[in-house]
């Protein structure tokens, strides 16, 4: 249903959290937050997750797999 | 952003001197005028190489005059750390405090906090002229934060110039917002405009919502450059364009950048050489891809000469640094220590110490005037390197221990030219101790023939000298230009009369890692 990021891997550089089209990502404990409730993984808006495409470090921002994963409405 | 180590074993194939000599020797010589006719002698050009409007904007941007650089310090402001591509030698991950090189702050600012920083640093340090956003990120990538910043320092601090540098990616979808907010300095990182080449240097770029890799992503990224450039210069606004040095990448293609840039109007070209420690763990640094030397650094700067004018004086310095450019003191000004300062802005008090620092500069100038009568007549075929110690004001000035940096002077029949700078603090990493940082020093300014401070102890001066560099202390507290030229005529009169013989020297090593905090 949702991204997290890996808090260990983030630069808290901030880029993913203008890019969330769900504004879903949040400062948290110096590091950067996806909130599971509003994340869609960008289906509906965008052909890629925004958080993904622009986070500086690879495999930083991935799927949460405590979460089923999320199904638009169609 | 950039940032260069040689590390003893290279990869990358060396950079053919010959080929780029040849270059130097077909130039036709300083003062070529191209389309945008600001082209002239040098970044070091004076008031009388320039036209009055732009020697107006230039003459206290140590950024943008490398005569400036000796009196005006700079700052810059970290609000802005997201970016929107990816380059092989920026690592964001990488952070430490002792650390000076692009891209790496020790921590970020809000608009607010950046404002009130500016007015704490420009009370402390009246010769603070300048206010850059250069990241850690991309100014344009943080458009918010980057124009709020802006606005509410042209409220509060009226007489400072603001800058910013960028990728270039987005430029031309914030021009006209530059312009409004009256930012006459842009720095754009140009380092190829062959696709091909750029493929080898970014791995992706981000735009319009999505991440495109390879050459397409170069291609995008180099056509926004360019029309960037256009458009800024199309405004009157000054550019200077920043190029990292990657030997067997893009070396010999930076001669092609420079003319592109140039036809574009680009007043400045800023060629740096690569900083790829493999500690920084960037892409570069991680497969082993060294930095250019000096000589070759050099080489490549001159042949870009007679294209137009070339910044040599680049210290590639962090996103939050503070001080003359061969200086770091942003310890001085963390968030926590400018929440407690009083800040006066003290406008008038202000004017009238720079008008102190105007005063230091025509009489430094009109000393090397004085000096340069009578080497007309030199030996053209002899030219050579010096280094200097200085703290700045254009003064030998610096204890050789003490120097973290030294100046290089190219002295010939024409005079004396800055052509350089070579860093000799120590890496915050291993094998370091009073024996090595003399190795250290001797390694960096190895190309030069002489080396002026204001001091310098028995020890280090048989050493010296022992290399074939000659310590020299009889011109301690003087201006650097009007010594150097003495100091060549003396030399010219000994090699005249046989006294000594003139020899060339080697290369260089180009020196770069954690700049080390004065205590």
């Amino acid at each position: 249903m949702a991204f997290k990021i890996v808090a260990s891997q983030c630069t808290s550089c901030s880029a993913c959290e203008a890019e969330c089209p769900n504004v879903a990502i949040s400062e948290k404990g110096g590091t950067f937050v996806i909130n599971p409730k509003k994340c869609t993984e960008c289906i509906g808006y965008f052909d890629v997750p925004q958080c993904v495409a622009v986070c500086p470090v690879d495999n930083t921002c991935v799927i949460d797999t405590s979460y089923p994963r999320y199904q638009a409405a169609r | 952003m950039h940032a260069s180590t040689q590390q003893g074993g290279s990869t990358g194939h060396l950079v053919n001197i010959d080929a780029v000599m040849q270059q130097v020797a077909e130039h036709k010589g300083c003062g070529t005028t191209g389309g945008s006719g600001k082209a002239s002698c040098g970044s070091s050009a004076g008031q009388n190489d320039l036209p009055p409007e732009i020697w107006e904007k230039v003459k206290n941007h140590p950024c943008y005059s490398e005569e400036a650089h000796h009196h005006y310090a700079r700052m810059h402001v970290a609000v802005a750390p997201a970016c929107n591509i990816q380059c092989n030698y920026c690592n964001r991950k990488y952070d430490c405090a002792n650390e000076s090189r692009p891209g790496v702050v020790s921590e970020r600012l809000s608009p607010e906090q950046a404002a009130k920083k500016v007015l704490a640093v420009a009370s402390t340090i009246p010769q603070m002229t300048v206010l850059g956003i250069a990241g850690p990120g991309d100014p344009l990538a943080n458009p918010a934060k980057t124009f709020k910043t802006f606005e509410l320092i042209a409220q509060t601090a009226p007489d400072i110039k603001l800058c910013l540098s960028t990728n270039g990616l987005a430029l031309p979808d914030y021009v006209d917002e530059i312009a409004r907010y009256n930012i006459d300095h842009v720095t754009i990182t140009i380092n190829m405009v062959d696709p091909e080449i750029g493929a080898k240097i970014y791995p992706w770029v981000f735009w319009e919502h999505k991440r495109y890799t390879g050459v397409e992503a170069a291609r995008l990224l180099t056509e926004r450059q360019l029309r960037g450039l256009e458009m800024l210069t199309e405004r009157g606004i000054l550019c200077k364009v920043n190029s990292v040095m990657i030997p067997g990448v893009n070396d010999q293609h930076l001669v092609e950048v420079n003319r592109a840039v140039k036809s574009r109007g680009a007043f400045l070209h800023n060629i740096m050489p690569l900083i790829s420690a493999p500690e920084h763990g960037t892409v570069f640094g991680l497969t082993g891809q060294r930095g250019p030397t000096a000589q070759e650094l050099k080489a490549l700067q001159d042949a870009c000469e007679g294209e137009m004018n070339m910044m040599r004086h680049c210290r590639q310095c962090r996103a939050d640094a503070v001080g003359l450019l061969g200086e770091d003191r942003s310890a001085e000004f963390t968030t926590e220590k400018i929440m407690e300062m009083e800040v006066d802005y003290d406008l008038e008090g202000r004017k009238a110490y720079q008008a102190l620092v105007e005063e230091e500069r025509v009489a430094k100038v009109a000393a090397k005037a004085e000096e340069l009568a009578g080497l007309e007549g030199a030996d053209a075929d002899i030219s050579l390197l010096v280094a200097v110690a200085t703290k700045g004001s254009g003064l030998i000035n610096e204890h050789f221990g003490h120097a973290k940096e030294f100046q290089v002077y190219e002295l010939s029949a024409k005079g004396a030219k800055f052509v350089g700078h070579r860093r000799v603090d120590l890496y915050c990493q291993g094998g370091y101790g009073d024996e090595d940082s003399l190795a250290t020093v001797i390694r960096a300014i190895n190309d030069c023939h002489a080396v002026f401070v204001a001091k310098i102890g028995g020890c280090p001066k048989a050493d010296l000298t022992a290399a074939g560099i000659e310590p020299v202390e009889q011109y301690a507290h003087e201006f650097i230009e009007k010594s150097a030229i003495a100091w060549f005529k003396d030399y010219l009169a000994k090699v005249a009369s046989g006294a000594v013989t003139h020899a060339p020297r080697g290369d260089a090593a180009i020196r770069q890692g954690a700049l080390i905090v004065a205590a």
